[in-house]
């Protein structure tokens, strides 16, 4: 009995220290995922200034870029599909996995061979394991993106889109894609959070979520120096800035899960904690009962002997 | 139209500077342009170098940004960088310190030449505003 009981709190020990941890980064996703939407937040104004920029450029030039005109038969698509560095976030890197898998089937039953590029060491690990080619992965910032890495991202995805598909298919070459999808997890909630796939090249230039409301018209702009020019340099930024803002909704969605499946975590090891500390009791008690049926029959049988003797 | 600009020095993580002004300097691919409140609508790209503020109240602010671009619509005044920082918020010594490595690295790689440029923007505007 004995054993047992001190196999329990043994048992007891280890899902307290257990729970601590899960508590800890409970609490520390809890307070990232604040800093989390103040940088989407702080990059709000960048990306709102930089749309209405680019519609005033696509609505007072003829809008005649590489980087928006559709391919006639688009052949290869790239799939940048943004996960978590790190796990114990629930089921965060595998719902955004599921709806790339399903993008890049739909893709490939539309006769499209698929290039596939990941940010976040989940979705890497993912594909290694299966042995299925990929090719660019960034990782080791998937908490807290830099604008750096989403510029450097941008720049690999358009210099693919813009690459020459004329060039045979060598090895390692990089080759033309026709269209660039990025699948990442939308952040809704703190309670919600949406794996979503869109396709970010070719461009389709929209106004922002809201209309302007200030000005109905824009204003007639004069280009400095050719709105080609502009354009050129426009539309990269454009780029960049739309995976910028999907780095950092994945970030604050990631912490969001993680938070959550930490919270479970804790709950379940207080349940398991109430559970263990009740059979512990039960063990302890059947103990003590026995010792003192021991005892009990122990001085029985010494007066019973006693009695004997006399 | 007003007497005064709104502007707005936004970099790609966060609003660097915003408030009233009555003329802002930039420096774009054309030249050094200045903006007065009625300025046409304008849209051009800057390079690496020093933005001005004036303020109402006779204050000047100094930035430095790297390429971007600057867009003027009815006295709205926004420039755009990806990285952008007011001249109180720049470390000179690291400032001069990068220059120094970004010049070690050669002046015929780009991104060191870039480098050079943005360093060089960062201690044009620390000595400009002092």
């Amino acid at each position: 009995m004995a054993v047992s009981l001190r196999e329990y709190r043994a048992r007891i020990k280890s899902t307290e220290s257990m729970k601590k941890i899960t508590r800890a980064m409970e609490l520390i996703a809890a307070s990232r995922i604040i800093k989390a939407q103040q940088r989407a937040q702080a990059a709000a104004p960048y990306a709102r200034e930089l749309t209405r920029a680019v519609s005033a450029v696509a609505t007072f030039s003829n809008v005649d870029h590489a980087l928006t005109t559709e391919p006639e038969n688009p052949q290869r698509a790239a799939v940048l599909i943004v996960t978590s560095d790190r796990g114990l976030a629930g089921a965060y890197s595998s719902n955004v996995l599921k709806e790339a898998e399903r993008l890049i089937e739909k893709l490939k039953d539309e006769g499209k061979q698929v290039d596939v590029y990941i940010t976040g060491r989940k979705g890497e690990a993912y594909f290694k394991f299966r042995r299925r080619p990929v090719a660019q992965t960034w990782t080791g910032f998937s908490d807290q993106p830099t604008y750096d890495v989403a510029a450097d991202i941008g720049a690999t995805l358009i210099a693919a889109f813009l690459g020459d598909d004329e060039t045979p298919a060598e090895e390692g070459a990089p080759q033309g894609v026709d269209e660039v999808h990025v699948v990442y997890t939308r952040f809704r909630s703190m309670l919600s959070q949406e794996p979503t796939a869109i396709r970010l090249l070719p461009l389709e230039v929209v106004e922002g979520e809201e209309a302007p409301e200030d000005e109905d018209l824009l204003p007639l702009y004069e280009f400095e120096p050719s709105p080609s020019d502009v354009l050129d340099s426009l539309l990269p930024r454009y780029v960049q800035s739309r995976i910028f803002f999907a780095l950092l909704q994945a970030a604050a969605s990631e912490l969001a899960a993680r938070q959550k499946a930490m919270k479970s975590a804790t709950d379940n090891a207080d349940e398991l904690i109430k559970k263990y500390k009740r059979i512990a009791n039960q063990a302890r008690q059947a103990g003590i009962t026995q010792e003192i049926s021991e005892i009990v029959g122990g001085v029985n049988a010494l007066a019973d002997a006693q009695a004997g003797s006399e | 139209m007003g007497d005064s600009l709104q502007v707005e020095l936004v970099a790609a993580d966060r609003l660097v500077w915003s408030g009233e002004s009555t003329m802002v300097i930039a420096r774009t691919t054309e030249g050094d342009v200045g903006i007065l409140p009625g300025h046409a609508p304008l849209l051009s790209l800057l390079i690496e170098g020093v933005v001005d503020i004036q303020t109402s109240e006779g204050e000047t602010w100094v930035a430095a940004v790297d390429a971007g671009f600057l867009s003027v619509a009815g006295n709205r005044v926004s420039v755009l960088a990806e990285h952008a920082e007011m001249s109180h918020e720049i470390d000179l010594e690291k400032a001069r310190h990068d220059l120094e490595r970004a010049q070690a690295a050669g002046e015929n790689d780009d991104e060191a030449a870039e480098a050079v440029r943005r360093a060089e923007a960062r201690i044009r505007a620390v000595e400009k505003a002092s």
